[in-house]
């Protein structure tokens, strides 16, 4: 029994070995990299942790100053901002109280589109706001900038943002289940915020 | 709105002052020029409700604005 032990401990020794030299030997020169650059004088582009987190953070104060105070709510606690279509197809849904179709906003995903009546999905909208300064598309917009990008472009030329996404069906990205569940969350979301509306103008 | 940074304050400046005025349609300009959309948040007459007014020329912007956003072009993704 030890002695299968002892031949199990060495044979993993001698697996590791390769993998332990080269992590040795990377970090070796690392280190050897780090001396030279503080030798020589040069300025080592320091990781800052925090950034993303306080971009997203302004973008979140940015985006709250923009929106309806229901849509911000929206936003914070359900992770989406549904936005009504502007068009009609049919006079009868001019006559409707809602628009005949609305979006879904989502951060860094594709815009869906659904029946409000129905909660029928239509389609999903892929669209991006690329990095134009020219660092090779490396990085996107905070998420909340995002969503504010979608909701701005929707909100005032829906035609031309909608021209510029690739359509597809739901589900090439999104899971289909997931955003019925997303409207589901709004829908119970909704009569919440109604009834304590309700309750609130009773008082 | 710049990918990698979030929100920064491109410029800012006084309408009734000449040279901030000037200061402002530049960047107006230099933002376009760079393949931005430029963007309004306001309030509809009508309905109350917030939405945006995309703005492509100085011009446009409307009386009161007190703020333009740039915002990447879209694209599909």
């Amino acid at each position: 029994m030890l002695l299968a032990l002892l031949a199990l401990a060495l044979i993993a020794v001698v697996l590791a070995t390769p993998m332990i030299v080269r992590e040795t030997a990377r970090r070796r020169a690392r280190r050897r990299a780090v001396k030279a650059a503080a030798r020589d004088g040069l300025d080592l582009p320091l990781y800052d942790p925090g950034r993303e987190r306080r971009a997203e953070q302004r973008a979140r104060e940015l985006l709250r100053s923009c929106v309806n105070a229901e849509e911000w709510a929206m936003y914070r606690d359900l992770g989406f901002i549904r936005v009504g279509g502007k068009h009609t197809r049919r006079d009868a849904d001019r006559s409707s109280v809602g628009p005949a179709y609305a979006y879904l906003i989502y951060a860094h995903k594709p815009i869906v589109a659904y029946v409000p009546g129905s909660g029928q999905l239509l389609s999903e909208y892929c669209v991006e706001f690329p990095d134009l300064t020219g660092s090779g598309g490396r990085h996107r917009l905070p998420a909340s900038d995002d969503v504010l990008a979608k909701w701005m472009a929707l909100t005032s030329d829906e035609d031309r943002v909608i021209g510029r996404a690739n359509m597809h069906l739901v589900g090439r990205q999104l899971d289909p289940a997931r955003i019925r569940r997303d409207l589901w969350r709004l829908a119970e979301w909704e009569r919440r915020r109604k009834r304590r509306r309700q309750v609130s103008h009773s008082e | 709105m710049k990918p990698g940074h979030g929100e920064i304050l491109l410029a800012e400046g006084d309408l009734d002052v000449r040279e901030e005025e000037e200061r402002l349609i530049e960047e107006f300009r230099r933002q376009l020029d760079e393949g931005m959309w430029a963007a309004v948040p306001t309030t509809h007459p009508g309905s109350g409700r917030r939405e945006a007014q995309l703005v492509k020329a100085y011009g446009d912007i409307p009386a009161g604005a007190d703020r333009v956003i740039f915002f990447p072009r879209a694209s599909g993704g």
